[in-house]
């Protein structure tokens, strides 16, 4: 299980949660299922092509998945992962 | 002016004033403001028969719109004695308001400190440190409510120590439009402006420009765009609905609101820099965005029209991070 931190803006998603346990052995599978326990939430971090919006940033034990492996990038058990929007940030 | 300009209709007036570009000043400050107006002649023949214009506030000194504001905010707290000696302005932003802080501050010694979510990219730290500027760093999480709360705590646990301004409750803000922006784009535009459109960050500029332009001409349709969702990426806009409403927002300013996604916003930013030769950020891009919007409801129509609207600052400050600064925000 990894740690998967919601911004405020999602978070009307998981029932107010800042932080959900989800499975996932890369980014791919675990947003894949982040979606099946909070469902609506995929469609705003991935576009219908699949790949991560152009302005949400995702991050990997604080690493940039972009400068990974993208959805490929491999998450641990017990990795924090952050969503995070990028207004204010940099893009 | 002389007393023959008193006879001339209102739009021919504040032509007679117009000013030029001042070729020397005294003071950088003197530079903020009566910024030129830009045709987008090629954005434009998406919507036959209507003009679409923006203002090129990135002419002003500190590269963004918040100039007017950061500098009328502060000339006016100076006059009412609320800054002076060591008391330092305190204030949230995401940017390009401390980037004008920073910019006015140096220019009449007065000294700042900054509340920022702490992702904000490299360079905005760089620019307002190099200008003197004391940066206190919000929870990146919370984004710029975030530093809003800090703040207000910063402010109320030492009011010796700051004078806090709140760019979101100070008439200050809207008023540098309403005495700027508003008389500049209806003598550029000869008092044929017809629509105003613009995005909504603190709501000063489309709430100062709008109340404005309606007293020239009642007519002028001032629209406020928002992106069209909480979850967004046009950086400086808010979703209201979602958001702290800034005390200084009046709907009853406004005839209409629209809602952009960011994609539009994002997609017309690089559409402006290809076409336009205008590389501009994306609050920018979404301004145009929605300008294009109005024009080609009109054309649509069969209508003319001049919409306004404004490019608030330059794309260059949005860089994304380079592979070797991927810690950057964290």
């Amino acid at each position: 299980m990894a740690t998967v931190h919601i911004p405020p803006a999602l978070r009307k998603y998981t029932q107010g949660q800042e932080e959900v346990a989800v499975d996932g052995a890369n980014v791919r599978d675990l947003l894949g299922n982040l979606e099946t326990s909070y469902p609506g939430i995929g469609e705003r971090i991935v576009d219908d092509k699949g790949a991560v919006r152009r302005f949400v940033n995702v991050f990997v034990a604080d690493e940039d998945i972009r400068f990974m492996e993208n959805l490929d990038t491999a998450v641990k058990d017990g990795d924090e992962v952050s969503i995070v929007p990028a207004i204010a940030g940099g893009r | 002016m002389g007393a023959a300009s008193t006879l001339l209709p209102a739009g021919a007036q504040l032509a007679a004033t117009r000013r030029a570009a001042p070729s020397r000043v005294d003071s950088i400050l003197d530079l903020v403001g009566n910024t030129p107006l830009v045709r987008l002649g090629r954005i434009e023949a998406d919507c036959p028969g209507v003009e679409l214009w923006a203002k090129a506030e990135f002419a002003n000194p500190g590269g963004s719109v918040k100039d007017r504001a950061a500098s009328r905010i502060i000339g006016d707290a100076l006059a009412r004695g609320d800054l002076g000696g060591d008391r330092r302005l305190l204030d949230s932003t995401s940017g390009n308001t401390g980037i004008a802080y920073s910019l006015v501050g140096a220019a009449l010694g007065i000294p700042i400190t900054l509340v920022m979510p702490e992702n904000v990219s490299l360079p905005r730290k760089q620019i307002t440190r190099n200008y003197g500027t004391e940066l206190i760093f919000s929870d990146p999480m919370e984004g710029s409510d975030g530093a809003i709360v800090l703040a207000r705590k910063l402010a109320a646990e030492q009011p010796d120590r700051y004078y806090y301004p709140n760019q979101y409750a100070n008439d200050s803000n809207w008023r540098a439009h309403y005495d700027g922006t508003a008389p500049e784009i209806w003598a550029q535009t000869d008092g044929r402006v017809t629509h105003f459109v613009t995005g909504i960050g603190t709501s000063g500029t489309i709430v100062g420009t709008s109340r404005r332009l309606h007293e020239f001409n009642p007519k002028i349709r001032c629209i406020g765009m928002q992106p069209d969702d909480a979850w967004h990426g046009l950086e400086g806009l808010k979703h209201l609905p979602s958001s702290l409403v800034p005390p200084i927002y009046d709907e009853s300013a406004l005839d209409e609101t629209m809602w952009m996604p960011t994609d539009e916003g994002w997609d017309m930013s690089e559409r402006l820099a290809d076409q336009e030769a205008l590389f501009v950020g994306h609050s920018a891009g979404a301004n145009v965005a929605a300008a294009r919007r109005v024009g080609m409801q009109l054309a649509e129509r069969g209508e003319t029209g001049v919409v306004v609207t404004v490019l608030c600052d330059r794309g260059d400050r949005y860089f994304g991070p380079m592979k070797w600064e991927k810690h950057y925000v964290w």
